[in-house]
């Protein structure tokens, strides 16, 4: 909490997010599945004011532009990772192995 | 300035980027489809040396040529008697943004910076982003990158989340948008916006950067093995990196090496389906971009496209997600090499060709891309079986793009499926006819010679093409 009494304090690094273009903005031939879906944009960037999750704020962005949006997140992470073990992949190796030293 | 909405803003394209390339590719146009390629690639792009010096520079270039002694070994034990190429391997993971295509961002961002831009934008979901930002902060430029990862419920694949976070890391604006083509319009606003440059994959710029790539691998065949490579495999998607590797296995004279492009097969999938999206397990280097592109380049992001790849193409042949990933574990295994999944398209295409050939030839994979997470087999086979895609080992000849992966049971049904490529003449001759409102039989002399080199065939063959589409 801050002096204005909102959660996340101007500059903080969140995360906005805009729409671009409604259902029917979009281009036509697009798949039906697609067309249906507004087209939507994140992105990142230090906050000018003051403000709560889900309000409608603007950030300054990492080169210095001017965007606004609602923000979504604080500091948002980055959570891909390696994934599981594929049980499918671990004897590739050894099958190799064996061809290039077996006979013929 | 007019509005913003979508017609409006695609109605201004041209002078967009007209703007934002410092060039007006209207001077390289003719009459009905003549178009001045070698005279685009001449004046707007830059000569060999002057691509090697400018890479230099930023420290791109100059990657490793790595003979596969073992994959050669067990390409040889599946092989006919006397059968079984030498295979090698450029490692392009090993340029300063962990792929080739810090070459083609090379030379886009030394333009940029010559002509006096104050930044750099480049529309991609693959490598070629953190490459434009890389090179961007070598030459002291501002870098946007607008890329497509979410579906409607707003999952990624992780191979494009690690490549956003890869260009965040190099301080670039990442713009992440849901599936469709209008990215583009984002695209424009963002050129209009902030009078950056297009650091578009397709400028006479973009293709200029790689032809230093067929001509360093062509030097260093010869070093090593004391003859012209005999085939070289390339990973293809927009067709750049086919283009720029041939033209420069032709300047370093390697006029007999056969070309052979490679995609991952995705037929069946739509590249705007927000459904297909997340069921693909490649993002680039598949058949979804491979042939729309190869058979009317000019959908490109700028005017003109400077890649044509059936100008330099002799063979085009598709292979499966699980064959890929199959080669991408004996990459690790066999030879050490831990690297990214898309770039080994071409090697896994290589390792069943080489089979056909002879034990004294060579077959050149001339890429290869850095792994890490997100981008790597097991983040994406985890990704693919929580979307629903059945995962097994078995024949590859069983494969359904977006149903199933199949890893081969055996490396001997590792099998490189050739496309028809008079299927592709024809198709890229139909488009060309199509875009250009013109009859076929009614092409002046011009046209026609401009057809034949397009594809690549005499005069008479383009004819008997046009008599057939009439």
């Amino acid at each position: 909490m801050n002096r204005t009494g909102k959660a996340v304090p101007s500059g903080t690094w969140v995360q906005i997010e805009t729409t671009v273009l409604e259902p029917e903005e979009r281009a036509n031939h697009l798949p039906e599945e697609t067309k249906k879906c507004p087209l939507m944009l994140w992105v990142k960037g230090f906050l000018e004011e003051d403000a709560e999750i889900g309000q409608e704020v603007t950030v300054r962005t990492i080169i210095g532009r001017s965007l606004k949006g609602k923000m979504i997140a604080v500091n948002p992470p980055y959570e891909h990772n390696f994934g599981r073990t594929i049980p499918e992949l671990l004897t590739v190796g050894k099958e190799l192995r064996d061809l290039i030293e077996g006979e013929g | 300035m007019s509005g913003n909405s979508y017609s409006e803003v695609m109605g201004r394209r041209n002078e967009i980027m007209k703007k934002a390339l410092g060039m007006d590719y209207d001077e390289f146009e003719g009459r009905g489809l003549l178009f001045d390629y070698e005279g685009m690639m001449e004046k707007a792009g830059y000569s060999i040396e002057e691509v090697r010096r400018i890479q230099a520079e930023t420290s791109v270039g100059n990657t490793p040529l790595i003979e596969l002694k073992n994959l050669t070994a067990a390409a040889r034990k599946l092989a006919g008697p006397g059968k079984g190429a030498r295979i090698f391997i450029k490692d392009e993971a090993s340029n300063p943004s962990g792929s080739f295509k810090a070459r083609r961002a090379s030379v886009s961002c030394y333009y940029a910076r010559q002509k006096g831009y104050k930044g750099v934008i480049a529309a991609t979901s693959g490598n070629y982003g953190a490459a434009v930002a890389s090179q961007a902060n070598m030459r002291n430029l501002k870098c946007i990158i607008v890329q497509e990862v979410f579906d409607s419920r707003r999952i990624g694949q992780p191979e494009i989340l690690e490549k956003g976070r890869k260009c965040e890391a190099y301080g670039a604006e990442v713009l992440q948008l849901t599936v469709g083509p209008e990215l583009f319009y984002t695209f424009l606003l963002v050129l209009e916006d902030t009078g950056f440059f297009n650091a578009s994959l397709y400028t006479p710029f973009g293709i200029a950067g790689i032809e230093t790539l067929g001509y360093e691998l062509t030097e260093q065949v010869r070093k090593i093995c004391g003859r012209d490579p005999d085939a070289v495999l390339i990973t293809n998607a927009g067709g750049g990196n086919l283009t720029g590797t041939a033209r420069g296995l032709i300047k370093a004279g390697a006029r007999g090496t056969s070309v052979i492009g490679a995609s991952v097969d995705l037929s069946g999938l739509h590249m705007a389906s927000d459904r297909d999206f997340n069921r693909k397990s490649f993002t680039t280097g598949h058949t979804g971009f491979g042939v729309p592109f190869c058979t009317w380049p000019d959908r490109a992001d700028v005017p003109r496209n400077a890649a044509r790849p059936l100008r330099y193409m002799d063979r085009y042949v598709t292979i499966s997600q699980g064959e890929v990933f199959y080669m991408t574990e004996a990459l690790a295994q066999l030879e050490g090499l831990e690297r990214g999944p898309a770039g080994n398209t071409s090697l896994t295409a290589a390792f069943s060709i080489a089979q056909e050939m002879e034990e004294d030839q060579v077959i050149v994979v001339q890429e290869t891309e850095y792994t890490g997470a997100g981008k790597h087999l097991t983040a994406q086979l985890t990704f693919a079986r929580e979307n629903g895609i059945e995962l097994r080992r078995g024949d590859p000849m069983d494969q359904v793009p977006g149903k199933n992966i199949i890893i081969p049971s055996d490396p001997s049904m590792i099998r490189a499926k050739d496309m028809n490529m008079e299927d592709l003449r024809r198709s890229y001759i139909r488009n060309s006819l199509k875009n250009n409102n013109l009859k076929s039989d009614n092409l002046s002399m011009e046209e026609i010679q401009f057809l034949a080199r397009e594809i690549s065939k005499p005069e008479d063959i383009v004819r008997s093409m046009l008599k057939e589409i009439n």
